[in-house]
């Protein structure tokens, strides 16, 4: 070997590098290359089975498996953080096969793989966001042949999807759509973004990262270069707007950033904090307080007490 | 005869480390097609090439080609036999007269290519199913330039490689056209690739 992988103690040397093999990685890199040239389209590709099962992003990580090389340094997000058990697991499975370092910065990660939420810190154009996609067709709840989907496609016949987000307006007063919202990417496809709350959906126009997007169980992977407009659907006097929050994030005080509900006892106390748990910790490490952030002299208080 | 005598017969050898030289070029090219028009540098990989195919092509082969692509060649490269016994020994691909069944077409000499129709352009519900077309080139600073506009540029990147034909941008523009059906077009120079995927505009700029 001319070049080691750097944490070589931790490298799992009975597997090929990133656990699948090269006929297999050539094939997902061949649709790679596909999806970026015809930005949303779904390409079809021969998923392969995965050790773990397909609810845990399957897609995504053959993606991660197909793209990262021994330079990488990949972050795992599962719902904005690092640490759940889904994202823990994936991220030992990298570490494990292909020896990379791992982070949980998103500014220093190169990759990352990413269920249901993006990033809130800007990304640049030497990162790539790899999603975990369990559904990549949009028109799927509207018609469930594949073949007729394929047709749709391909004549833009989009006209079902405006239909079922108009009855929303007719029913609710507004689309009642908050996740998976779909959107049109380079004036040509609709696209299903995954299971990421309609909050990010602006975050996804003329990104300056590549967005690659796999769907295991679907076998289907798709792409958005940097720079591409991608527009969530709307009508003119009903206009897409993300969700909304009337307060901060309770521990760090972030503005405009999508917010989890903590339910904090029995009694129904609560509080609203970041999702991306990196960027809370980044922003209590520079000193920014929300109104639930532990005061140190108090909780030392409340010990004595 | 001598192992020495053999050798001198057999395919020069591919990747010295396959598995993260496969995956490096592989991010050159992903890089390349995610912003067209930009080169990528292809410096830290060692490959000899068989002639008259230069590194970056030979790289693309073993990066990506193998018994599931069908492969197209100039007639330059068809008439080598050392190209053809290192394609077969390092990816299997199946060579074919017939540029609608190829899955990649390396031309070597873009100037003597008569026309880029007849590659496969995909379909209305698959138009992944089309032909990637490598052209060699001996630089992509050229003096003249055109403008490209699209998906993976912000705003406008020139793009000058030296080997095309007359009649290029304007099939090129065509192609265009019959988006998001279309070939796709990697340019290969020894250290550097660059690419114009089918979803590039081309602005050709007065001369
Ligand atoms: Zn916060």
């Amino acid at each position: 070997m001319s070049t080691s992988p750097k944490n070589t103690q931790s490298f799992n040397e009975h597997y090929n590098f990133a656990y699948l093999d090269e006929q297999t990685k050539r094939m997902i890199r061949r649709a790679i290359l596909k999806g970026i040239a015809i930005p949303g389209y779904q390409v079809p590709f021969a998923s392969r089975e995965m050790p773990m099962p397909y609810g845990w992003g399957t897609g995504g990580v053959q993606l991660t498996a197909a793209v990262i090389g021994d330079k990488d340094i990949l972050k795992v997000i599962d719902q904005g953080s690092d640490d759940t058990t889904n994202a823990v697991a994936l991220r030992d499975f990298f570490k494990q096969t292909t020896g990379v370092s791992t982070t949980t910065s998103t500014k220093e990660a190169t990759l990352i793989q990413t269920r249901h939420r993006i990033p809130e810190a800007p990304l640049n154009g030497d990162q790539v966001l790899i999603y975990q996609v369990p559904i990549p067709e949009p028109l799927r709840f509207l018609e469930p042949r594949e073949t007729e989907t394929r047709k749709m496609h391909a004549l833009e016949e989009y006209g079902l999807m405006h239909v079922k987000l108009y009855e929303d307006i007719a029913h609710f007063g507004h689309i009642s759509t908050t996740y998976a919202y779909p959107v049109m990417v380079n004036s040509r496809y609709v696209m299903d973004p995954s299971p990421i709350p309609k909050f990010d959906n602006p975050k996804m126009h003329q990104m300056p990262a590549l967005q690659l997007f796999g769907a295991g169980r679907e076998k289907r992977i798709y792409a958005i270069p940097p720079y591409t407009d991608v527009v969530s659907l709307d009508f003119e006097d009903h206009p897409f707007t993300p969700q909304e929050f009337s307060e901060p994030c309770a521990l760090c005080a972030a503005e405009n950033v999508y917010l989890d509900e903590v339910i904090l006892d029995d009694k129904g106390s609560r509080m609203f904090v970041c999702s991306d748990s990196d960027y809370c910790e980044g922003r209590r490490a520079q000193g920014h307080k929300g109104h639930m952030a532990a005061d140190p002299v108090h909780s030392n208080e409340l010990s004595e007490a | 005869m001598t192992v020495s005598t053999l050798l001198k017969t057999a395919p020069k050898a591919g990747f010295e480390n396959p598995v993260l030289e496969a995956q490096a070029v592989f991010r050159a090219l992903m890089n390349a097609q995610a912003k067209p028009g930009t080169l990528q540098s292809l410096a830290d990989i060692k490959l000899s090439p068989p002639a008259p195919l230069n590194k970056a092509a030979t790289a693309i082969i073993l990066c990506l080609c193998d018994y599931d692509t069908p492969i197209w060649l100039d007639d330059k490269l068809a008439n080598s036999p050392e190209v053809a016994s290192y394609i077969r020994f390092h990816c299997n691909a199946p060579i074919t007269q017939h540029r609608h069944e190829a899955a990649f077409a390396f031309i070597s000499e873009p100037e003597k290519l008569a026309t880029l129709e007849g590659f496969a352009i995909g379909t209305g519900e698959y138009p992944d199913r089309s032909t990637t077309v490598v052209l060699c080139q001996k630089s992509l600073n050229h003096a003249q330039s055109v403008q490209l506009q699209g998906p993976g540029i912000q705003t406008s990147q020139s793009f000058a490689p030296s080997c095309v034909p007359a009649f290029f941008w304007r099939q090129i523009q065509e192609n265009h056209q019959f988006y998001p059906l279309g070939i796709d077009v990697l340019f290969a120079a020894d250290e550097q690739i660059a690419a114009l995927p089918r979803s590039t505009k081309v602005i050709i700029e007065e001369q």
